[in-house]
């Protein structure tokens, strides 16, 4: 399958921004993306946006047109609103309308403002990711939600809060480095497990912070990187998306991510790779026990033993398959829409060399980025790979 | 969400308010199809399988706590709730997600067998999901 080129990425910082509206959070982030990429504005066909809360955080819906015109661009735009998995989404379906040839130029990405309505609106907002009859009326929260996940994992598998802090730590490292994360300190395991407990058995360095930013891409076609000379090493080859049902008490298995691994599953046959092939990986870490449960999903750990990857030093930076170099959504920031978007640049930056974090992945050709909504109803799973 | 608006909160949720009012007589149910999937309502369809062809069957008296966590920071319709103990009970057909209402949260644990007891947020005075000890 022809790749789909990576030809411009751009973030904002991720952290507290609650007076920056998203349309302006955007702006900046299509500002570097079009700097970077070289392609004029001009030649972008379609704009695939991703947002989440826009509705709740700034009373704004039909966000596709608002987006393209704060980006400085004339064309069509849609918002995809999947939760968390919002601008995976917008990737996906970005790559399969560039691949069918419909478009040679898209800019794809997506932002979420959420400091502004304050932890509790935040938490409150988050909630309507689950089922709100059956899930959110019970006074099940986000965080709750992968605490009941955690505990049955631990039932099942066994492990415990300390394999969870050394995921947070591990990520914590991995960002020192990253200019635009929310968190460049580094914590300690004793820090994490003395953290106040927000939902037993996950505590406060096992969530992701809440943050307001964006990301951009512009994404093209083989062709058109070519013809325009294009530096842009990195390509789009696998493309994968899964479903499950809403509610986690309808799940098959309470520890398990289905809907990850449809979408993992779906995408290495895409790319024509397997999941030995994975040089790094960025996964979707809103909870540190999302990231053990990602991995698995993934085939990059097995079952059951996704927990103690981090404590063993697998997923660190210098393990085999390093994990969330970027510092993950843990360390880096969540602001909910962005975060599938922010996960390809980040790819393809370790890829392409230009990451601060790619001297740990020097002979890396292929990465993985892996976005996930709610309690993995939704995902998608993108191989991106060195083409050049 | 339900709480902010008191336009929403005053109408009912076919199905599900229903299922409410049958749980709080003590008259609870599942629905199932004729391929014998299981699951909640409000349904028209059977989510397996697609079928239009639902039955009430009575949720077993009990079930198992599958898996719980306590809740330390809440969304603000359970603000004056917290801490309070969210479960997921395995009934056998269905598995249905509330609090446990009886006991400490710290002494829940996985696999304590418990019944249905529709409760009340201290919040909000709105119906919630719960479960007792038998
Ligand atoms: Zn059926």
């Amino acid at each position: 399958m022809s790749g789909v080129r990576v030809a411009g990425t751009g973030l904002t910082p991720f952290g507290n921004a609650p007076e920056r509206t998203s349309r302006d959070l955007f702006a900046e982030a299509t500002q570097t993306a079009f700097e970077e990429s070289g392609v004029p504005r001009a030649d972008v066909e379609a704009v695939f946006y991703g947002n989440f809360m826009g509705e709740l955080a700034e009373h704004q819906g039909h966000q596709g047109p608002l987006m393209a015109e704060a980006a400085g661009v004339q064309a069509p735009a849609t918002r995809y609103e999947s939760a968390c998995a919002s601008s995976g989404m917008a990737v996906r379906d970005a790559v399969m309308r560039v691949r069918n040839g419909e478009h040679d130029v898209v800019l794809v990405g997506g932002a979420e403002r959420m400091t502004n309505l304050g932890t509790a609106g935040a938490t409150e907002a988050l909630a309507i990711a689950a089922d709100d009859l059956w899930e959110v009326r019970a006074g099940m929260t986000f965080p709750g939600a992968y605490a009941l996940m955690a505990q049955a994992y631990f039932e099942e598998f066994g492990g415990g809060r300390e394999d969870l802090a050394n995921v947070a730590v591990k990520n914590h490292d991995n960002a020192l480095t990253n200019e635009k994360a929310q968190y460049q300190t580094a914590i300690s395991v004793e820090e994490a497990l003395d953290a106040p407990t927000v939902s037993s058995p996950l505590g406060l360095y096992d969530s992701c912070p809440l943050s307001d930013g964006a990301a951009a891409l512009v994404l093209t076609s083989e062709e058109y990187a070519d013809e325009h000379d294009l530096d842009a090493p990195v390509a789009i080859t696998g493309t994968g998306q899964g479903g499950d049902r809403m509610a986690l008490h309808d799940r098959e298995h309470l520890a398990r991510s289905p809907a990850a691994r449809e979408a993992g599953t779906e995408a290495y046959a895409d790319a024509g790779v397997d999941a030995s092939d994975v040089d790094l990986a960025e996964v979707h870490d809103c909870f540190t026990i999302a990231e053990v449960l990602a991995i698995e999903a993934l085939d990059l750990a097995q079952i059951g033993e996704g927990i103690s990857a981090a404590r063993d030093g697998r997923t660190t930076a210098d393990g085999d398959v390093p994990i969330n170099l970027s510092g993950g959504l843990k360390a880096k920031g969540h602001p909910v829409g962005a975060t599938g978007a922010s996960q390809i640049a980040e790819v393809t930056k370790l890829l392409a060399g230009t990451h601060p974090n790619s001297e740990h992945v020097a002979d890396a050709t292929t990465g993985l980025a892996h976005n996930a909504g709610g309690t993995v109803a939704s995902a998608t799973v993108h191989v991106l790979e060195v083409m050049e | 969400m339900s709480n902010t608006d008191a336009d929403t909160d005053t109408v009912r949720d076919a199905g599900f308010d229903d299922w409410l009012d049958a749980a709080e007589d003590g008259e609870a149910y599942y629905l199932e199809c004729p391929e014998g999937h299981t699951s909640l309502p409000p349904r028209r369809l059977c989510p397996e399988c697609g079928s239009a062809d639902l039955t009430e069957q009575p949720l077993p008296d009990t079930g198992e706590i599958a898996t719980f966590t306590v809740t330390h920071v809440p969304t603000p319709a359970f603000e004056d709730d917290a801490p309070y103990a969210t479960a997921i009970v395995d009934f056998g057909p269905v598995r249905v997600t509330g609090q446990i209402v009886d006991r400490d949260p710290d002494e829940v644990e996985t696999g304590q067998t418990v019944a249905l007891d529709i409760t009340r947020s201290e919040t909000t005075d709105e119906r919630v999901i719960g479960f007792t000890s038998v």
